[in-house]
């Protein structure tokens, strides 16, 4: 009776502590708590944007923020010292950091001969679309005006004709598709 | 609409993927290009470990090639780095510096007198500031600098016998490093 519980109950157990030490061992994008003090709004606010805006070294995708790799501990403490104990403004931070780190820790990457194409593809997408769509309009236009003057009147007729035969309920069917012809 | 242009979708695709195979490919990323490459390594004072009152500079480590090795008695791949740490130790003459990295310095001192010590000197970084003046975001990493310290290269990971055959150990002729015959074989000299 005690195993077969204990069968029932295993499964479930160890599924939640895969589940556990997964999310425990990866870089997960909440919010890590450190205990820092900070003598006024503005510089936590300061120091709070900042880990928001670098990337953890080591992880894929998260940013110093939401990592808790070792790394990403020790790169907050640094903000921290740069920020409160060190005064040093925003720019002087990004620097810092950059000058040891390099772009990779910058989300917004400075615009230099290894980094251009991050900034043009996505212009040169954009161009390329609007001339695409200009392109598909001009195509409409043209079809819109294939036909030539008798044929527009011809046309117009048609259509008054139809929205009359529709608006006088029933209408008459035979006459319809005769005028349609 | 030529029958040719149904075929754009399908070619734009076929971009698209290539793009994301090689964009996302998650090997391509696990080394971390060093801000430091091709530039000098950083000032730094550091106590030496297991003894406090003895310091270094940066200035020690010029004159001749030095290798900068990033190791902590926490990381497993550091063990296995040891070995061919200690071969390179015992035949060439370049010389080997260990940062060991955010480590207790009794377990430090206890590994090396375990498995031997490879290094000129160790510095004593437990807590990991040296190593961010380095860029260093992980262990082991190891960095080679020429005799004006300069950083010419630097390897994220082990250094096993094949990255020693086919990175370090040309580099290092390079810079003049003498290695003895039984260890060079295998590596092609330039």
């Amino acid at each position: 009776m005690m195993s077969k519980r204990l069968g029932r109950l295993l499964p479930w157990r160890s599924a939640m502590a895969v589940l556990a030490l997964s999310t425990a061992s990866t870089c997960f994008a909440v919010s890590q708590i450190d205990t820092f003090e900070f003598s006024n709004e503005i510089q936590e606010r300061r120091y709070r944007a900042l880990i928001d805006e670098f990337r953890c070294p080591k992880c894929l995708n998260t940013n110093l923020a939401g990592s808790d790799a070792p790394i990403a501990q020790d790169l907050r403490k640094v903000v921290y010292r740069l920020v409160v104990i060190d005064a040093m403004t925003d720019q002087e931070v990004r620097d810092y950091l950059q000058v040891r780190y390099g772009d990779f820790v910058l989300y917004a990457p400075p615009f230099n001969s290894r980094t251009w194409y991050i900034w043009i593809v996505p212009i040169g997408l954009g161009v390329l679309g609007v001339f695409v769509i200009l392109g598909l309009q001009r195509r409409v236009a043209r079809q819109q005006t294939g036909l030539d003057p008798a044929q527009q009147a011809r046309l117009q007729n048609i259509l008054q004709e139809r929205s009359t035969a529709d608006s006088s309920s029933a209408g008459d069917g035979h006459k319809h598709s005769e005028t349609e012809r | 609409m030529s029958r040719a242009s149904l075929f754009v979708p399908l070619g734009v695709f076929v971009v698209i993927l290539t793009l994301g195979y090689v964009g996302f490919d998650l090997g391509a990323r696990s080394e971390l290009p060093s801000a430091l490459m091709n530039k000098p390594f950083p000032e730094f004072n550091a106590r030496l470990l297991g003894r406090q009152e003895q310091s270094i500079s940066r200035d020690d480590l010029l004159g001749r090639p030095t290798l900068v090795n990033v190791w902590a008695t926490w990381c497993p791949t550091c063990l296995s780095e040891h070995e061919q740490l200690m071969r390179i130790a015992a035949t060439t003459d370049v010389q080997i510096v260990g940062v060991n990295y955010k480590d207790r310095p009794d377990q430090a001192l206890q590994w090396l007198a375990q498995f031997g010590n490879p290094y000129r000197w160790v510095l004593d970084d437990r807590d990991g500031l040296l190593g961010i003046e380095m860029g260093v975001y992980g262990a082991p990493e190891t960095f080679l600098l020429d005799a004006q310290g300069q950083v010419v290269y630097k390897r994220v990971g082990d250094i096993n016998p094949r990255i020693w055959r086919s990175e370090l150990a040309p580099r290092l002729l390079e810079l003049g490093v003498r290695i003895d015959a039984a260890q060079s074989s295998g590596v092609e000299k330039h």
